[in-house]
């Protein structure tokens, strides 16, 4: 139990990471993943856009146009965005509401590692036999016609790398409920945390339905069965109706973090409590709420009849309301506040114009006569890149910035940030913008070449302009990255000087076990009340002991190998006669850790109280 | 309180399962994973309730053709009777008495296979006598699934609580491990809910049309 | 760590009480197992009976379902204790979000 003791090498390192069980860690681990894949992403979309730079170019063939736009959404949703959000939630979450570690350190760690191969089974498709080519929304009547593996790769990968969300969300419910501070009252809690809580919940309800329809798909495509195939007695609606019952709320499992992260930077760098907190909280249960009673309007062109179609858009309509007073809080929030322009805070004012932008045209997509019009039209490409860019993008550009110290002790260059977001902000609308009326125009969306002389062609170079300047602002960002971690100039406690939560009052990087003792919390922005009394940090709310411990495990990184080789036998199982064996083989790797995992008894370790007090002299204080 | 601490008779608390801090997180946690695994089930449900008789050809069999009360019932009570043996089980635990909780979750386990072995009897009956299987029809692709995922979560139950019993045959009950017993009862005991749902809505609803 | 039991500061009168309530609950356990059974064969009875129309049989049997899991869940489960209100909420939840899926399927997928 030398974890207290300095680990040096690579290879101790990779280890450490491989077994890690800290909730700071494995935030890193999501960044680094999530980081990777977000990149993959945006490579696959600069191939989208260069394809659609010129009519009748042939950069790309239809085939494998196909297979990069399913794969740039798939990737994104899944393998981008989530896990970046999930970095944040790990590496802020417990930090805010005074907790030592998440509730389930070990399934925390399964959570990631089930993600990670997921997102790795899925990519390697790209090797063996060609991607998924069905759209990221995988129709059945077009998924079950797919050639190939590429739909396979799909089904089986995401089956893997959900299970691991489901676990991270049930993790996340359980840290909050169980392990709050002394003091931090649910009406304490900070935004970002209400939105953890919330977006957990989210997860837990909405990824089921998906493991389900994955199922129902992996059935029919590889074991025989009938549930979509319209001959047998089967219904293809049934997976689309599944898909959008755990689609729609992912929309919002994706945008409650990004409005979280928002919040706090209003407030942070307004210097200024967040205006109507409460109603803030409101809104965003009410959102996870209704976000469950929404998911047809996915589905208005489906033939559901006009009753369904009404309800569905009236209650899609509903969710203007509580997003229209998370909008009017912020601007509240910076009204008569003493605002500082920082990278963060670029972003979240940008935030704000673009999100309504992308809002509106929501709205006007509920309407369900409307819809008939806009559906699988550029509209609706760009109405979901308003919203998914200028609100959770933007929101992980921003949290980047404000958190990159507190996850890696050192600030990243204000300057470069400052290119990014001109960079960036510039080629959102630049590249999105002109989407809008391109749709409007008629070029439908998925298509992989138009014909000139039908009026698309300026403002597909515009779109593809854009694109182009937003991949200069990642590329940057790359760079300060890098230039930062070089110089590697350790900061404080509270380096944007105007911290408000729990997270600022402990070092950067937080010490392992986060908190010292634990810290009394008297109010919303504890740590702010406290600087406001003149004091330097937290008032401990227990008397300097022992802290308990989980001890380090490489058994999540099995189970989850495990399922990897699983569903390499399932895949191959009708072409080759390895693939029964295979699929056992995996499978028996799973059970056989989790066996492992279940007899062995793994009671932690406890840090003694003299070791904490030598600590005394490096700052560490509750 | 050390989870790993020897414990008495006197010592033993009224809440055993919810003592530390990682029993209460376990406890929480599982009631979540349980509201998770609803929702699992209602889709499959769902799924049943589209596709039932649904079928390629009209000489195929239907609900009506397939179910049988007797089968049904006998299937009910093994594992209704088996909710019960694990509640003695757990009323047990809360006594300190260890022999005598492994007994119970012992015949817990017993009709829990019992249960497994008629519904594979059961299957294997509709796949040779009705040619009603798994690829056969959308209904039949639907009432696997649905029954199978009940099945396979009573075989994983059962996997679990035997294990749970032989990992600590020999050393009795402590705080460490009263949290995983009370959590393996829980587990089967939402087996036995589903199972409620199962027979009313596919083998009664069936039988009646 | 607190104990959630009354304490008197005598262990033996604490252990006694206890014993006695968990007994009497567990009473309380019996009786709810036999009204289960009860239930079940009331529905089985309903299903196999000619003289019923469906319209009457599947509400019934539905509702008889519902009384038996909600025994279930309050008594087996333990769900009328303390400490059960997030479990409760949190299934409560998932049973709603279920309730719309089914209601779903069985209004909107054919047509």
């Amino acid at each position: 139990m030398s974890t207290l003791a300095q680990k040096k090498g690579f290879g101790a390192v990779l280890w450490d990471y491989l077994t890690t069980v800290d909730h700071k860690k494995i935030a890193i681990l999501y960044l680094i993943a999530g980081g990777f894949f977000f990149l993959l992403g945006g490579l696959e979309a600069m191939f989208i856009r260069i394809q659609l730079a010129v009519p009748n170019n042939d950069f790309v063939s239809a085939g494998l146009y196909n297979e990069i736009l399913t794969m740039h959404g798939t990737t994104m949703i899944f393998l981008a965005a989530m896990p970046l959000i999930f970095a944040f939630m790990n590496a802020v979450m417990p930090l805010q509401i005074g907790a030592r570690d998440v509730a389930f350190p070990f399934l925390n760690s399964l959570g990631f590692w089930l993600f990670f191969f997921g997102g790795v089974f899925l990519n390697l498709s790209w090797f063996l036999g060609g991607a998924p080519d069905a759209g990221w929304t995988s129709y059945a009547s077009l998924s079950l016609a797919s050639e190939g593996h590429g739909i396979d790769f799909y089904a089986l990968g995401l089956q893997i790398s959900g299970a691991g969300t489901l676990i991270g969300g049930i993790n996340f419910l359980v840290t909050i409920i169980n392990m709050r501070a002394p003091g931090m009252t649910y009406m304490r809690m900070p935004m970002f945390t209400w939105a953890t809580f919330v977006t957990s919940a989210l997860i837990l309800f909405a990824f089921p339905a998906l493991t389900v329809g994955l199922f129902l798909l992996v059935f029919d495509r590889m074991f025989g069965s009938n549930f979509f195939d319209a001959s047998m007695g089967g219904n293809t609606i049934i997976w689309e109706h599944f898909f959008w019952i755990f689609g729609h709320p992912e929309v919002y499992i994706l945008v409650l973090p990004a409005f979280g992260i928002f919040s706090e930077i209003f407030s942070i760098f307004s210097r200024k409590r967040l205006f109507g907190y409460s109603s803030m909280v409101f809104a965003t249960v009410l959102i996870g709420f209704l976000g469950f009673m929404v998911w047809a309007h996915h589905m208005f062109t489906t033939g559901m009849g006009p009753i369904a179609n009404a309800i569905f858009a009236v209650a899609t309509m509903a969710i203007a309301v509580p997003t229209g007073i998370k909008i009017f809080n912020w601007l509240f929030t910076m009204w008569g506040g003493s605002i500082t322009f920082t990278t963060p805070m670029l972003w979240a004012v940008a935030f704000i114009p673009s999100f309504v932008a992308g809002g509106v045209t929501g709205v006007m997509l509920a309407s369900a006569a409307q819809d008939y019009q806009y559906h699988d039209s550029y509209f609706v490409v760009a109405h979901f890149h308003y919203v998914i860019v200028g609100g959770v993008v933007f929101a992980l550009f921003a949290g980047a910035h404000l958190y990159w110290p507190k996850m890696f002790g050192t600030m990243l260059n204000e300057l470069l940030g400052k290119i990014t977001f001109v960079l960036f902000f510039i080629g959102f609308h630049l590249t999105f913008f002109i989407q809008h009326f391109l749709g409007l125009w008629g070029m439908p969306r998925r298509i992989f070449t138009f014909l000139p002389g039908q009026g698309l062609e300026t403002a597909n170079m515009v779109s593809t302009v854009g694109a182009f300047f937003m991949a200069a602002a990642v590329i940057i960002m790359l760079i300060n990255i890098v230039i930062t971690s070089v110089k590697n100039e350790k900061v404080g406690n509270d380096p944007w000087g105007d911290g408000r939560t729990l997270e600022w009052a402990i070092p950067s990087p937080p010490p392992f076990y986060n908190f010292k003792q634990l810290p009394l919390v008297r109010g919303l922005d504890a740590y702010w009340l406290e600087k406001m009394e003149g004091k330097k940090g937290m008032s401990p709310a227990e008397p300097l002991g022992d802290i308990h411990m989980p001890n380090n495990s490489f058994i999540p990184f099995v189970i989850s190998f495990g399922l990897f080789v699983a569903a390499f036998g399932a895949m191959y199982r009708a072409d080759h006669s390895w693939g029964i064996p295979v699929l056992i083989v995996g499978l028996l790797i799973t059970l056989g850790s989790m066996f492992i995992r279940s007899v062995k008894d793994d009671h932690g370790f406890h840090i003694h109280k003299e070791d904490l007090e030598d600590n005394n002299d490096k700052g560490v204080k509750a | 309180m050390a989870a790993e601490q020897k414990m008495t008779y006197e010592t033993w608390p009224a809440s055993p399962e919810k003592q530390t801090l990682e029993a209460k997180n376990k406890f929480l946690g599982f009631w979540f994973f349980l509201g998770g695994e609803t929702v699992l089930f209602a889709s499959l449900f769902a799924t049943y309730l589209a596709l039932k008789d649904k079928v390629p050809n009209s000489d195929m069999a239907l609900a009506k053709d397939l179910f049988e009360i007797p089968l049904a019932f006998i299937m009910t009570m093994l594992l209704l009777t088996s909710s019960l043996t694990s509640v003695y089980a757990m009323y047990q635990m809360k006594n300190f008495n260890f022999k005598k909780m492994q007994l119970w979750l012992g015949i817990t386990v017993l009709l829990g296979l019992g249960f497994l072995g008629l519904e594979i009897y059961e299957f294997n009956h509709y796949v040779h006598e009705f040619h009603h299987s798994f690829t056969s029809s959308a209904f039949g692709s639907a009432f696997y699934t649905l029954v199978g995922f009940h099945g396979a979560h009573v075989a994983f139950g059962l996997l679990w609580i035997t294990t749970l019993m032989i990992r600590n045959s020999k050393r009795g009950l402590s705080l460490y491990n009263a949290p995983k017993f009370y959590v393996a009862s829980l587990y089967w005991h939402f087996i036995d809910v589903v199972w409620v749902f199962i027979f009313t809505v596919v083998y009664l609803m069936g039988m009646v049309g | 760590m607190a104990n959630q039991q009354p304490n008197s500061g005598n262990p033996r009168v604490d252990i006694e009480y206890r014993r006695k309530k968990s007994a009497e609950e567990m009473k309380h356990q019996v009786i709810t197992f036999a009204m289960m059974i009860f239930l079940t064969i009331v529905a089985f009875v309903a299903a196999g009976y000619e003289g019923f129309s469906a319209w009457f049989i599947v509400p019934f049997i539905l509702i008889l379902a519902i009384v038996q899991v909600i025994f279930q869940l309050y008594y087996f489960m333990h769900m009328s204790h303390k400490g059960h209100e997030a479990p409760a909420l949190f299934l409560y939840s998932g049973a709603f979000v279920g309730f719309i899926t089914i209601i779903a399927f069985l209004t909107v997928i054919w047509w």
